[in-house]
């Protein structure tokens, strides 16, 4: 423990460091993604819906790791390069972005009838009704799945370790093959994403709290 | 599903017109990006016909089905172990005992929010130093059992909370003990409402066999890295066994849909225990 902490610190935080930008830079790629592909989902143009069921199909059903390797090794076969972060950061945010949208449109499906009935006969058009009474409702209903996104995309982040990029996982591994110290640094890594994910979990409840629609 | 269509339903003339030229538009579009793509393929050399021959010859078919074999028994396995364990704790952590309440959440937390692939080091690079040293198949089949049996009990747990508080009360009316009101009442119930959920959550146990790869057990992913290294079709490999994947996990997928809306039409439910279908857990 000692010379995990005294010797290894530098290596340890990096690892937290790489972990935290790459969880938060998919997540808000999630976000987006997710966001977009919902509006696709629920519009009325019947080629938009089947290209946002396509790719929700497509990235719910493909493993990480399979998506990680075609990004990082395959698609310089055909001329597209990224460096390794970007490589998993967009293929995180795309898997990411596939559980959003299912989660989005969860929340879209609580907002009842009447409410997009009242909108649209005050005059709101399609993206009115989005903005103003729809995403709104579906966001605060949907607190507590999305947490659940972000832990799992806070998770697969370690497989980012697989193409090499250091995170706390692959920190904490190539620790161990240095030092070996036993079951000592992985304990410490373990602990740091439970702590960050019971943080993760408690944030959630309280937002969810702070923002419950009233109905 | 109702509000779907109320977000654009019952347009007027103008509303139809511009539905119709958006949808023109985006059909344009679409086609440009997928004209784009191939493009982007055929100018590589990537879809010369030599570079996709090899999925059609019986030899790399086969190696690759040898893959394919080991996914699935170490999914087989990992799900043989983590179901039973997950029920185990979800009956734990519903226990009245708090000596029993307490380790079985622990484990579910713990589980539930360590990467799976750093359970899989543990047991790679971190065991064996205390003389644990089992077979690879083991290294990868254990820590997916133990991720997913954390997971696996919370949606257990869920069926469990499902059910209305007058059953239990019932049961103990007409004098069964706790236990054999779990026995007899509350577990066959709960677990007829997981079954869908369960199903679903094979996907999720199928892709965690992905870690193969970080770990060299030939399953699929790892066979194709192996077959890739002698061919060099890097891309074409990858996208057919991705296909592979996302076609096995859909039909999965499918069969929960298909139970869930069987179960719900046979039997009168209060609560929804989750979502079939979609599946917890990226990975």
């Amino acid at each position: 423990m000692q010379e995990l902490f005294t010797t290894y610190l530098p290596e340890l935080l990096a690892g937290l460091w790489m972990t935290a930008r790459l969880t938060a830079v998919s997540f808000i790629g999630s976000l987006v993604l997710g966001t977009i592909a919902a509006a696709f989902r629920i519009s009325p143009i019947v080629p938009l819906r089947a290209v946002g069921r396509l790719y929700v199909e497509l990235f719910v059903n493909i493993p990480l790791i399979s998506l990680l390797v075609v990004v990082t090794f395959g698609l310089p076969d055909i001329g597209i390069t990224f460096d390794l972060f970007t490589c998993a950061a967009l293929s995180m945010a795309l898997l990411g972005g596939a559980f959003t949208c299912e989660a989005i449109r969860t929340g879209v499906n609580a907002v009842s009838v009447g409410q997009i009935e009242a909108a649209r006969s005050i005059g709101l058009d399609f993206f009115g009704v989005l903005r103003h009474v729809l995403f709104p409702q579906a966001y605060r209903s949907v607190v507590q799945p999305l947490v659940n996104v972000f832990i799992g995309i806070l998770l697969s982040s370690s497989l980012a370790g697989v193409i090499g990029v250091k995170d706390l996982t692959l920190q904490v591994s190539e620790i161990n093959n240095q030092a070996a110290l036993g079951l000592t640094a992985y304990m410490v890594a373990a602990f740091a994403y439970v702590i960050i994910s019971l943080l993760a979990g408690g944030f959630g409840a309280w937002l969810e709290k702070r923002w419950r629609v009233q109905r | 599903m109702s509000s779907q269509e109320h977000v654009f339903d019952a347009v007027g003339p103008r509303g139809r017109r511009v539905i119709r030229l958006v949808t023109a538009a985006s059909i344009i579009v679409i086609a440009a990006v997928v004209v784009l793509i191939v493009q982007r393929f055929g100018a590589a050399g990537q879809l010369a016909g030599d570079r996709w021959a090899e999925f059609t010859q019986w030899p790399y078919i086969q190696f690759l089905l040898a893959g394919l074999g080991n996914t699935a028994i170490a999914a087989a396995i990992s799900a043989v172990i983590a179901i039973p364990t997950a029920l185990l704790m979800a009956i734990g952590r519903t226990s009245r005992r708090a000596w029993i309440r307490w380790p079985a959440t622990i484990y579910i937390e713990f589980f539930r929010s360590v990467p799976l692939l750093l359970v899989v080091y543990i047991f790679v690079s971190g065991l064996p130093t205390y003389g644990i040293n089992p077979d690879i198949f083991w290294k990868l089949v254990i820590p997916i059992s133990l991720c997913s049996s954390g997971v696996m009990a919370e949606i257990f747990r869920a069926g469990i909370l499902a059910l209305p508080a007058g059953q239990v009360e019932a049961a103990l009316s007409i004098g069964l003990r706790h236990s054999q009101a779990t026995r007899f009442i509350v577990l066959p119930q709960a677990v007829r409402i997981v079954v869908p959920s369960m199903v679903a959550q094979l996907v999720v146990l199928l892709k965690d066999t992905t870690l193969g790869y970080a770990v060299s057990y030939p399953e699929l992913m790892k066979t194709a890295n192996n077959l890739t290294a002698y061919t060099n079709h890097l891309i074409q490999t990858y996208l057919v066994i991705a296909a592979v994947y996302v076609v096995t996990n859909v039909l999965i997928s499918h069969l929960a849909r298909y139970l869930e809306r069987r179960i719900s039409r046979r039997t009168v439910r209060t609560g929804r225990a989750s979502r079939a279908g979609v599946p917890a857990g990226i990975g």
